[in-house]
Parts: C-alpha cells; sequence; structure tokens
C-alpha cells in the first residue's frame, strides 16, 4: 500500500475528565474522501481541529506523506496546506468576502500596504467558479445568506491551493441547492487529488461521496470501513451501538 | 433617505454616518452662533476649538483601535498625567543642565522620552489584558488609580513651568505655520486627495470594477478639495492681534507699516492631529495589523483560527493607545505651558465618548478614524458653546452627558434601520 498523504495515529485529548478523543487513528490518502460519523459529542470536530492546530493533543503523532509533523498552532496546519472549513463558520462578520478570504495571508503592495482591489478581484476570480451567483463583493458577510457564507468559507480553503481539506459538517446550514453544490464541489477536488476528510451527519450523502467512513463513539474510534463493502444501516449500527458489524456489543 | 437626495449621496457613496455627524456639528454651531450673537463661528472661535479638541482627538483615534477589539482604556486620562508631569521634569529640570538651555534637543528628546513611555506603559497593560486574560476593564481601572498617584508623586503635587518655549510651540497656541505655509499644505493635501480618487478609479477599472459615474468623482473631489481649502481659510483668516504685532516689531526695533496684518495660519498641534489622523486611517483600511484589529473585533475566534496572534494584538493595540495618550500629552501640556498633576483629568470619559458619539461600536468590531475626530469636535464644541452662553459648569457635565446617552440611541436606531447591526 502507498503512503496516505496525512495520518494521525494514537491521538489522545481530554477536557477535564471527559476524554473527547481516546486514541484514535485515521488516515486519508490523495484524491481520497474520508467520512467521519459519530453522534454528537463523539470526539469528531475535537480530533479535527488538533490536526488544523486549534487544540493542542495530549498525544499521539501526525504525519504528512509519511513524514511527521509538528502542529502547534493554526498558521502550522496552513504551512502544511491543511485547510479547514470549520463547523462554526469561522468568518468576521464585520469584514467583506474578500477580506475574510484572505484573512491572515493578505496579498501586499509593494509598499506593504494591503492590495483590496487585487484581494477582490481574486475573489471574483474564485468564486466565479465556485459560486457564479456570488456579488455581495464590498458587504460585510454578516448580510450574506448561509449559503454565500459557506462559499467564502470554502474559497478560502481552496483558493491556498489545499493539499489536505477538512470539511466539518459544511452543508449543515445550507438549503438543498447548495448542498448539491458542495457536493460537486467535493467531488471535483477529489478528482484534482485533495486528501478530504469529511464530517456529515446525512449518511446517505456520506455514503455517496465518501470512500471509507470512520465511525466515533465517546472519543473512540469504532472503525473504519470502505462505503462498497458495508451497508448504511451497518454504519447507521455502527454509530448507534458502537460495533462493528458482525461483532456483538460486549466484544 | 428617499428620493433624488438618497441616490445622490448613494451615487457618491458619501457615508450617511458621517453626512449625520457634520449636520449635527453645523447644527450645535448654527445653534451657539445664534445664541452668543455672532461669535461662535468666528474664525477666531473656530481657531480655539481645534485647539482645544486636538489632545482629545489624538487620543480617539487610539480609542477606535481599543473598542472595536473589545476592549476599553480608563486609564489614559491618568496616563497622560503622568507622561505631562514626567516630560515637564525631563525638559525643566533635567535636560537644561545637559544640553543647554533653549536647545532644540530638548523638546525633541522630551517628546521621545514620553512616547517610549507612553508605549511601555499601555503595551504592559495590553500584556496584562492579552496573556494574563485580565480584563481590560480592570487592568485599566487599576491603572487610572496607579497612574494619577504617580502623576502626583513624580512631583508631590507641584505644578512644573514654564515648559521649554520650543515644546510649548507644539501645543498651538504659540506655534503656528503662517499663511504661506498653510496655504501650500492645503494644495499639497488637495493634489494628493485628488491623485487618490484618480488611481483608485484607475485601479478598479483595470480589474473590471464596476465604477461611479464621471460626474460623481468630481463632484468627491469638488467636496473634498472644497473642504481642505474651507479649512484653511478659516485658519488663515484668524488674524494675530495688533498689539502682539506691534510688540514684536518694536522688540525688534522695527516701526510696524501702517495697516500691516498677519495671520496665524495652522497650529502645530493641529498638523499634529490631521497627521495621525491620516496615519491611522492608513493603518485601519490598508495595514495587515488595521485588518486583524478589525477581524478580531468582529470575530476572535475566527482571527485566532485565521493564524492571527490576538494577544500579541491586544498588546501591540494597547502600546499604540499609550504611544498616542503620550502625544495627546505633549499637545496638552504644551498648551498650557505647564504640567500640573491633575493634567488630563476625566480626560479618559472625553475620549471614549467621542469615539463612541463617532460611530464606535461597544459590541467592537466597527469604528472609523474620522468619525472619532468628528465626535471629539462635536463635544468640545457642546462644551465650548455652553461656556460662551453662560451655563455653569455642572449643568454642563450634566448635558454632555445626556447629548452621549442620545448619540449612542440614534446609533443604535440608524444601525437597525441600515441593517448594519
Ligand atoms: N473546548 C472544549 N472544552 C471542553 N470540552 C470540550 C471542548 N471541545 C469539545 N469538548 C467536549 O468534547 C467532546 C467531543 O466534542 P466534539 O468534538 O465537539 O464532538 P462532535 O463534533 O463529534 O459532535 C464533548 O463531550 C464536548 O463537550
Ligand atoms: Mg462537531
Amino acid at each position: 500500500m502507498s503512503t496516505p498523504l496525512l495520518e494521525m495515529r494514537n491521538i489522545s485529548i481530554h477536557f477535564g475528565g471527559i476524554k473527547a478523543v481516546d486514541d484514535v487513528s485515521i488516515d486519508v490518502m490523495p484524491g481520497e474522501v474520508v467520512g467521519l460519523l459519530g453522534h454528537n459529542g463523539a470526539g469528531k470536530s475535537t480530533l479535527i481541529k488538533i490536526l488544523a492546530g486549534a487544540y493542542a493533543k495530549d498525544s499521539g503523532e501526525i504525519y504528512v506523506d509519511g513524514k511527521k509533523v509538528e502542529i502547534n498552532n493554526p498558521r502550522d496546519a496552513r504551512d502544511l496546506n491543511i485547510e479547514t472549513i470549520y463547523q462554526t463558520l469561522a468568518l468576521s462578520d464585520n469584514l467583506d468576502a474578500a477580506s475574510n478570504l484572505f484573512l491572515g495571508r493578505e496579498i501586499t503592495t509593494a509598499f506593504g500596504l494591503v492590495d483590496d482591489t487585487k484581494m477582490e478581484a481574486e475573489s471574483r476570480k474564485i468564486m466565479a467558479r465556485l459560486n457564479p451567483n456570488f456579488q455581495r463583493f464590498s458587504e460585510p458577510v454578516r448580510s450574506l445568506s448561509g449559503g454565500q457564507r459557506q462559499s467564502v468559507a470554502i474559497a478560502r480553503a481552496v483558493y491556498f491551493n489545499a493539499r489536505i481539506l477538512i470539511m466539518d459538517e459544511p452543508t449543515a446550514a445550507l438549503g438543498v441547492h447548495e448542498t448539491a453544490m458542495v457536493a460537486d464541489l467535493i467531488k471535483e477536488l477529489k478528482a484534482q487529488g485533495l486528501g478530504i476528510f469529511l464530517i456529515s451527519h446525512d449518511t446517505r450523502e456520506m455514503m455517496e461521496l465518501c470512500d471509507r467512513v470512520s465511525v466515533m463513539k465517546n472519543g473512540q474510534l469504532i472503525g473504519t470501513e470502505r462505503v462498497e463493502d458495508v451497508t448504511e444501516d451497518d454504519v447507521l449500527s455502527m454509530i448507534i451501538m458502537g460495533k462493528k458489524p458482525g461483532e456483538t456489543v460486549d466484544a | 433617505m428617499s428620493g433624488g437626495l438618497g441616490n445622490l449621496i448613494k451615487t457618491l457613496q458619501i457615508d450617511t454616518r458621517l453626512l449625520g455627524m457634520v449636520g449635527a456639528f453645523v447644527l450645535i454651531a448654527l445653534v451657539f452662533h445664534i445664541a452668543t450673537g455672532g461669535t461662535f463661528l468666528t474664525p477666531r472661535n473656530l481657531f480655539t476649538l481645534t485647539l482645544q479638541t486636538a489632545s482629545v482627538a489624538v487620543m480617539a483615534t487610539g480609542m477606535v483601535f481599543v473598542i472595536v477589539t473589545r476592549n476599553i482604556d480608563l486609564s489614559i486620562g491618568s496616563l497622560l498625567g503622568i507622561i505631562g508631569m514626567v516630560m515637564g521634569v525631563i525638559q525643566v529640570q533635567i535636560l537644561p543642565d545637559i544640553v543647554g538651555f533653549g536647545s532644540p534637543a530638548i523638546w525633541i528628546i522630551t517628546v521621545t522620552i514620553g512616547i517610549l513611555m507612553g508605549a511601555a506603559i499601555g503595551g504592559f497593560q495590553g500584556w496584562l489584558i492579552g496573556y494574563l486574560a485580565i480584563p481590560s476593564f480592570i487592568v485599566t481601572l487599576g491603572g487610572l488609580l496607579i497612574w494619577r498617584g504617580g502623576a502626583w508623586w513624580v512631583s508631590r503635587g507641584t505644578t512644573i513651568s514654564p515648559l521649554d518655549p520650543n515644546f510649548v510651540m507644539l501645543g498651538g497656541a504659540t506655534g503656528t505655520i503662517g499663511v504661506t505655509a498653510s496655504w501650500i499644505l492645503a494644495l499639497v493635501g488637495s493634489a494628493l486627495t485628488v491623485w487618490f480618487l484618480i488611481n483608485t478609479r484607475r485601479k478598479h477599472i483595470g480589474h473590471g470594477f464596476a465604477v461611479k459615474p464621471v460626474w460623481a468623482e468630481y463632484a468627491l473631489g469638488a467636496i473634498l478639495v472644497g473642504a481642505i481649502c474651507g479649512i484653511t481659510a478659516i485658519m488663515n483668516a484668524y488674524l494675530v492681534p495688533t498689539r502682539i504685532l506691534q510688540r514684536r516689531f518694536e522688540r525688534e526695533g522695527l516701526e510696524m507699516p501702517e495697516g500691516y496684518t498677519e495671520a496665524y495660519g495652522f497650529p502645530i498641534s493641529v498638523l499634529i492631529v490631521l497627521f495621525v489622523a491620516i496615519t491611522m486611517t492608513i493603518v485601519a483600511k490598508k495595514t495587515r495589523f488595521g485588518r486583524y484589529i478589525f477581524a478580531m473585533g468582529g470575530n476572535p475566534d475566527a482571527a485566532e483560527l485565521s493564524g492571527i496572534n490576538t494577544r500579541l494584538l491586544t498588546v501591540k493595540v494597547f502600546a499604540l493607545m499609550g504611544a498616542l495618550t503620550a502625544i495627546a500629552g505633549v499637545i496638552a501640556s504644551a498648551r498650557l505651558g505647564s504640567a500640573g498633576s491633575s493634567l488630563g483629568e476625566l480626560d479618559e470619559l472625553r475620549v471614549i465618548a467621542a469615539a463612541v458619539i463617532g460611530g464606535t461600536a461597544l459590541a467592537g468590531g466597527v469604528g472609523t478614524i474620522y468619525g472619532a475626530i468628528l465626535g471629539a469636535f462635536i463635544m468640545q464644541a457642546l462644551v465650548s458653546g455652553m461656556g460662551m452662553v453662560g451655563v455653569d459648569s455642572p449643568l454642563q457635565n450634566m448635558i454632555v452627558g445626556g447629548v452621549l446617552i442620545l448619540a449612542v440611541w440614534i446609533d443604535i436606531l440608524y444601525r437597525r434601520r441600515t441593517g448594519d447591526s
């Protein structure tokens, strides 16, 4: 088997007395979509926040292209081309789309001043590809719809040549049409060779979009299955019962 | 706003809040002009008004950043006091013995030390807030008490005067640049404004963005250049009293020609305000530092996740506030020609009021530099006007308090209407 694009090995973290993530290992190949499933509070967001540099893990290792890496803050993750679309949209509501898209990585002029015109032009280019209807470039993102805001968040991840993309419930706040748009985008990015971690509660959608699904419960990894090897019911029972297909609960 | 006027404002892309504040200022000025029998809107009074506003206006620009990042700084009045005191001691009791009395090095060294001191104290307070997570309200409330006590302690309550003559010129009462230099400045300012408008338009067209109609650009340019020249004309219309001119001619052993007049032009302190205002506007709109300040105010978590070090940013914002407080301290003590231990008392409240009247939202994320400066002018116009009409000072305070609350209420209504949160 070839080297995974990214591998998280034996990751643990606790908050006070809660083991939010307990010895979990997951990985993703180039051009692969790996789904993370589990009830609320299972530890999915916490796990990917460790990868994004938002939380510091207690133990475990992270490998990119087989090489061990340290991710201590969001900047480290970005430097490794790991981009994240957070469950709670990490946008500054008072800034416009371009300022949000480039936040922390502004294009500057020769004098070191931020080049808003250039950034807006680049934003227009990428949005033309992701969401051609998007026109409201000079308004604060607070005045945008959920779908428009989500496309800003996605554009931000895509623009900077992500190799590994983390999407935490990207469609939770979206309507049917916008959800379909995000699904198409995931397929396109997968075709471009990105490794994608996708978190969603929509099992059917996950069976369609993902190559593999990892199920978590109470901070632990129940198992990882190729979608062609399991049925939707198998996955649901993993989520609910916390056991692999064919296992008994006591095992 | 409805119909033609609304469309006009929209096409020109003029901020309606700015219009509202200019309107409020004009209204206040007109009311007092009538109430004082025509002495409010005179070059002399407007000149004095700008001198009185300068120190608060400088600090208000820094307070915008502080409030935008969801903090507050209550210590600046006391900080101004202790920095003013230290600068007084340095220029009067220490430097003349080292570099010689009247040396220009005195004001340069004094101001440099003052600004460094302000940045250091502000930065330390910012460190307590950013890294130790002590609320800014508490840290700077402590600072208010500590630095006021310190100001007294520096001189044991005595007032230090007279200050260095060069230093005093920075206060503007004795330091003005004259008519010719003022007009040259106005021309340069106008040229830069026009260049900026043309350049922005060219860049937008280059990227294929929509632009305003050409006539709107002309109108906007005319308004801006008109404002610059109008203010310059006012400053250049305030004539130096004949007595003072006569004394100067006598001192130089000359006869004053019949009918000779001379105007003051821009006071140096007002030029400092202009410089600070332009610099701070560029910082707010065109630098990463400014962008991060607003990003942090809008959503601290998002800023952090975008790789912004919000703790360090807090330190920088408070250090900048401290440095601006020192500049305000220079202006305030230089204008009075002395440094007493009550210098700057209650300034924190004036400055916060100026920023808030100028549209800075206490919830964070929103505020403009020009708004804060206009807010400072509106407050000072109100206070000066009431003084001229003979309103007792306790009643003045009550009215200013009421106006502050009213202004914020109007602002809330405005935001609700424009959906601007
Ligand atoms: N910052 C935090 N502080 C304390 N507890 C946390 C924090 N973040 C997550 N948790 C806890 O960790 C567990 C896993 O949460 P989370 O990762 O958000 O689950 P999921 O995304 O799978 O719904 C929950 O019990 C949650 O309360
Ligand atoms: Mg979650």
